[in-house]
């Protein structure tokens, strides 16, 4: 039955179709209870009844969804206690998408809380672990969605991504995560942390299960006013291993210092690559690079500390009982959020406040502006960008947990694209002589998946790195 | 960066333990003097970013559909009374 679990989605659909979703669901359901307990990548288990039958596109197959994602009558936490026992009464556009393609909503993964985090260190309901490495973190914030694809736990999954939280997590994990440009799938029903860069995304074990999932997830919706009415194209058409006179730039401020040799030397083995197979690799400079992750933790962070306003025990979640309204507001936030929910609510609140608004927070808007700039340069000379998707390959578990700004700089490659909006994908490129995965980053223009999907498919079709699995038994 | 995290944390509705202060104070102001580099760039010329995308004003009509979200939500809530959301006292009377 192991074998099942490995199919990769378009199997699977085929697996679905000639046998039922029965066997399939069965098989991850065992691989699940078997190895969960080594990952903490699922939260919650409870495959949901397939809605629509033979015929549907996803016919019965397991697709996991980070716990962010709010599913009519389940219950959801985003890894904190202040949601625990929360039940949504509406389901996210993804999930309406999902369930009309018929497909087995299956578990809900870990994450880190409020997805503040790179690590999936800062649940609340323990961290998450990277199956290539028991020891190390899986990279966040969406550890669980990344983790559980790796592992065969199933067949795909659902994340989001504020500044690389499908990306890195993908990389360290060594599967495939893509980030939508902002606004072409719906944030309906994904529980907010920065509203002007979340987007959610697809974790697959190949580039073209990634696009399977991306034409069913993509769409304008009404009920999302971010949401574009740009038209999405069929993106498994995009899928030709054909890469020849792509213009693919280096950013020279992607390969500096504090990049891991071995990540360094297999993202540049991937553009030789490239070259081999026809494209034109050009370095540009994208010059604002170094302020990404400055302007990220206060632009973010102050998004932030106004969407978790929310949470303050009256309609949902936790409720510390006080004896007046304003005591409760204070109790439940203290005892409900964590710590790094705290530092960055903290932070965001002061960013905003009286006398500090122009100097921190409109300042950082003004440099998002440059960053941008800097993309549509770029763009004007080559179309995909190319990079490490993250500095290193997954760190120890606790390595980076006391020292904020060095967990912040690791989402360094990552955090630019959705300052821009742009869209952006890890795909795996390779090992580390220690058996980690590394991950490729590839950036398009906005609204430009398919081009940038092509040049994946391209890379992941001449080297089969995919196809190496974490030994978990 | 001088930082005043009770002011902060006041204004944030937080409650922080006394032994979690500290820290975050110290975590705090090493994050606001690292985000101080970008006061060496010039913006005067440039225009914020609050959006990605061109759009603006986005509009849909304002009709009625049926839900039932309101039903489950009370149902769910950490306190009801019939259509409301309870709440302990506002004003306390001395």
């Amino acid at each position: 039955m192991a074998d099942l679990c490995s199919l990769t989605l378009k199997e699977a659909i085929e697996a679905a179709k000639k046998d039922g979703p029965g066997p399939l669901i069965d098989a991850f359901a065992k691989r699940a209870q078997a190895v969960n307990p080594k990952l903490n990548a699922f939260l919650r288990f409870d495959p949901s009844k397939i809605e629509n039958g033979k015929g549907a596109p996803l016919y019965g197959v397991p697709i996991s969804i980070k716990d962010n994602i709010c599913i009519d009558g389940r219950e959801v936490t985003c890894a904190s206690k202040i949601l625990e026992k929360h039940v949504p009464p509406y389901n996210a556009t993804v999930i309406e998408k999902l369930k009309t393609a018929g497909a087995t909503l299956f578990s809900q993964c870990n994450m880190d809380e409020f997805a503040f985090g790179s690590s999936c260190e800062t649940s609340a309901f323990g961290p998450c672990k990277n199956p290539w490495d028991l020891m190390r973190v899986p990279g966040g914030s969406s550890g669980g969605s990344a983790a559980s694809v790796a592992a065969d736990m199933t067949v795909a999954a659902l994340g989001s991504d504020t500044g690389g939280s499908i990306r890195q997590p993908a990389a360290l994990c060594g599967v495939v995560g893509v980030k939508p440009t902002y606004g072409r799938v719906s944030r309906y029903g994904l529980i907010a942390f920065g509203s002007s860069f979340d987007q959610i995304g697809p974790f697959a074990k190949t580039v073209e299960d990634a696009a399977i999932l991306m034409n069913i997830i993509s769409g304008h919706d009404p009920k999302d006013s971010t949401s574009s009415p740009e038209k999405m194209p069929d993106l498994t058409q995009a899928l030709k291993r054909d890469v020849k006179g792509l213009k693919i730039g280096l950013p020279k401020e992607y390969f500096i210092e504090g990049i891991d040799p071995e990540v360094e030397k297999s993202v540049r083995a991937a553009a030789e690559i490239y070259k081999k197979l026809g494209a034109e690799i050009k370095q540009v400079s994208l010059p604002h690079t170094e302020h990404s992750v400055a302007v990220y933790y206060i632009v973010a962070v102050a998004e932030a500390s106004s969407n978790l306003g929310r949470f303050d025990g009256v309609e949902y979640g936790l409720r510390v009982p006080t004896k007046d309204l304003r005591e409760m507001y204070f109790e439940t936030r203290d005892r409900g959020f964590g710590r790094e929910a705290k530092r960055r609510i903290l932070l965001g609140t002061f960013v905003l406040s009286a006398g500090y608004y122009e100097a921190y927070y409109l300042k950082g808007q003004k440099v998002r502006t440059l960053i941008r700039q800097d993309f549509e340069k770029a763009f004007k000379e080559v179309d995909v960008i190319l990079s490490p998707t993250s500095p290193t390959p997954a760190f120890k578990i606790g390595e980076k947990a006391a020292d904020p700004i060095a967990m912040y700089l690791s989402d360094i490659f990552t955090i630019p694209a959705n300052l821009a909006g742009i869209p952006a994908m890890s795909v795996p490129c390779g090992f580390t002589s220690g058996g980690l995965p590394i991950g490729l980053q590839l950036m398009a223009r906005p609204f430009d998946e398919a081009t940038m999907l092509r040049a994946a498919y391209s890379f992941e079709q001449e080297t089969g790195i995919y196809k190496k699995k974490p030994k978990l038994d | 960066m001088e930082f005043d995290i009770k002011k902060v944390a006041e204004l944030a509705r937080l409650n922080l333990k006394p032994e979690e202060q500290a820290k975050l104070e110290k975590d705090l102001s090493a994050i606001l003097d690292y985000v101080k580099k970008l006061e060496k760039l010039d913006t005067s010329k440039v225009e914020p970013t609050s959006h990605v995308l061109d759009m603006e004003n986005v509009f849909r009509a304002d009709e009625v559909k049926p839900s039932d979200a309101a039903d489950k939500a009370l149902k769910h809530a950490p306190q009801a009374d019939g259509r409301f959301f309870k709440v302990p006292k506002i004003v306390q009377r001395d």
